[in-house]
């Protein structure tokens, strides 16, 4: 049984935190460069070039990419023939958030849903834990905005409904969300299994990289259907009008029950803050 | 597009110049308020007590910035979306609150309440949160302190970037999406 010194975990987690908050994935920056270049009229290219030059401020200086640095949420496959020595996995992330946050001087933005009350150090985290094999710790961590989170939806679609439902749903979703989440957002659509596994599986789409192309060729085709729809709504970035409403559709599938055809929208940000480390 | 450079606090005449879509240079103070301090401000408001700050000509940026980092005035500090103070402000508005600034879309009461106030709604860059602090010289906490990132601050503005998404006289700046026919 291969043993990872705790330590190492609370300080990867802490990295991740500050790094992902300071430092816009490539992928997602090369995406802005080229809608910038798309885009013909003033507003939506102004809103690019504020956003370039957004990354660029945070990728040099104390400040984040943005005040909501979110709530931090993991994606953990612990192989089974290793273990994290000193803390529990959990506790150790947990610790890893409290520092990250803390030192990287972070918004803390987790708070009693009743009462409201902060609780001072964005903790506790959402953290998903798969068991798999192998003596490897592989952590995925995602800084999610409560802007775009609120306009996400589950819904429980008939079978009968089809392609033509999770389509019509997706769209209409992105449609009403308007200019609330910051487009150009990132959709993760989730389809199949059950109501709170097709949630999953639509936040989990979302750290595929923009140009990935999904393996399974039909599903790789819905999912540039859905963007060309999507940009078809005209909203722009920010909401203003443009080319460009959605910079990739991600989809995530599972089989679902006889009766059921569970689907999610999950709405990212442009700010699509995410990064990994295996120890 | 014409661009303006205000400086607070507004008055009725400047902000009856302005339309959806002009592009405004803010300078001065204005107030971070966001969920939890409205609620606040407005049971203080219930309970016949003055708000923290004077509301008339006054502007409040829906923002809750993160910590300032050493050698910073403040965090980063962009919009966040304004439907959810769309039950306050049109009582914020009747007290003379002349602008709020955030992003995303406003519901028909706010919309109303700018044309019979005389008042503005502005958008900031969501996401630019780097960026726009930039543009914030000074900023102090005036009132609900325990709130933290949702504290009321006092913010020193200079040439704070802004767009008028809804205007006095019921222009619009957002795009209202097409949807297929049959849809």
């Amino acid at each position: 049984m291969r043993k990872i010194p705790a330590k190492d975990v609370i300080e990867a987690v802490a990295r991740l935190c500050t790094g992902c908050n300071h430092h816009l994935p490539q992928d997602v920056r090369a995406a802005f460069e080229r809608a910038h270049a798309a885009e013909t009229d003033d507003v939506p290219r102004e809103v690019f070039r504020q956003l370039l030059e957004n990354a660029d401020l945070a990728a040099n200086s104390a400040l984040p990419l943005c005040q909501d640095t979110g709530l931090a949420v993991f994606f953990v496959e612990m192989g089974e023939e290793c273990r994290v020595d000193g803390l529990a996995l959990r506790e150790a992330i947990t610790e890893g958030v409290r520092k990250g946050y803390g030192e990287g001087h972070l918004r803390k933005s987790s708070c009693d849903p009743f009462s409201r009350a902060n609780t001072g150090d964005n903790t506790p985290a959402i953290i998903h834990i798969d068991l798999v094999p192998g003596d490897r710790l592989h952590i995925a961590f995602m800084a999610k905005g409560g802007g775009s989170e609120n306009m996400s939806r589950v819904t429980m679609l008939a079978p009968a409904q089809g392609w033509k439902g999770i389509r019509d749903f997706v769209v209409r979703r992105v449609a009403e969300a308007g200019p609330n989440p910051c487009p150009p957002v990132l959709v993760g659509v989730g389809v199949g299994g059950t109501f709170e596994y097709a949630a999953m599986l639509s936040k989990k789409a979302l750290l595929r990289s923009v140009d990935d192309v999904h393996p399974d060729a039909a599903h790789a085709a819905r999912e540039t259907e859905l963007l060309d729809a999507i940009n078809a709504l005209g909203i722009g970035p920010m909401g203003l009008g443009g080319r460009t409403t959605c910079l990739a559709v991600k989809m995530a599938v599972a089989p679902c029950h006889l009766a059921s055809l569970p689907l999610a929208v999950n709405i990212q940000c442009h700010s699509a803050r995410h990064g990994e480390v295996t120890l | 597009m014409p661009v303006h450079h205000l400086t607070t606090p507004l008055t009725d005449t400047a902000v009856d110049a302005l339309r959806s879509g002009d592009v405004i240079l803010l300078s001065g103070t204005i107030y971070t308020a966001r969920d939890a301090a409205h609620r606040r401000l407005c049971d203080a408001l219930d309970r016949g007590e003055q708000p923290p700050f004077d509301l008339r000509g006054a502007v409040i940026y829906y923002v809750g910035p993160s910590p300032a980092p050493p050698g910073h005035p403040i965090g980063a500090a962009g919009p966040t979306t304004s439907y959810r103070m769309d039950s306050y402000a049109p009582r914020l508005h009747a007290l003379g609150l002349k602008a709020t600034i955030g992003k995303g879309r406003r519901d028909a009461t706010v919309r109303k309440a700018l044309s019979e106030h005389t008042a503005v709604y502005f958008g900031a860059t969501g996401g630019a949160g780097a960026l726009l602090a930039q543009r914030i010289t000074a900023a102090r906490v005036i009132a609900y302190d325990d709130l933290g990132p949702e504290a009321i601050r006092e913010l020193t503005v200079k040439d704070f970037p802004l767009l008028v998404i809804n205007d006095a006289h019921g222009g619009e700046l957002y795009v209202t999406p097409q949807l297929p026919e049959g849809d």
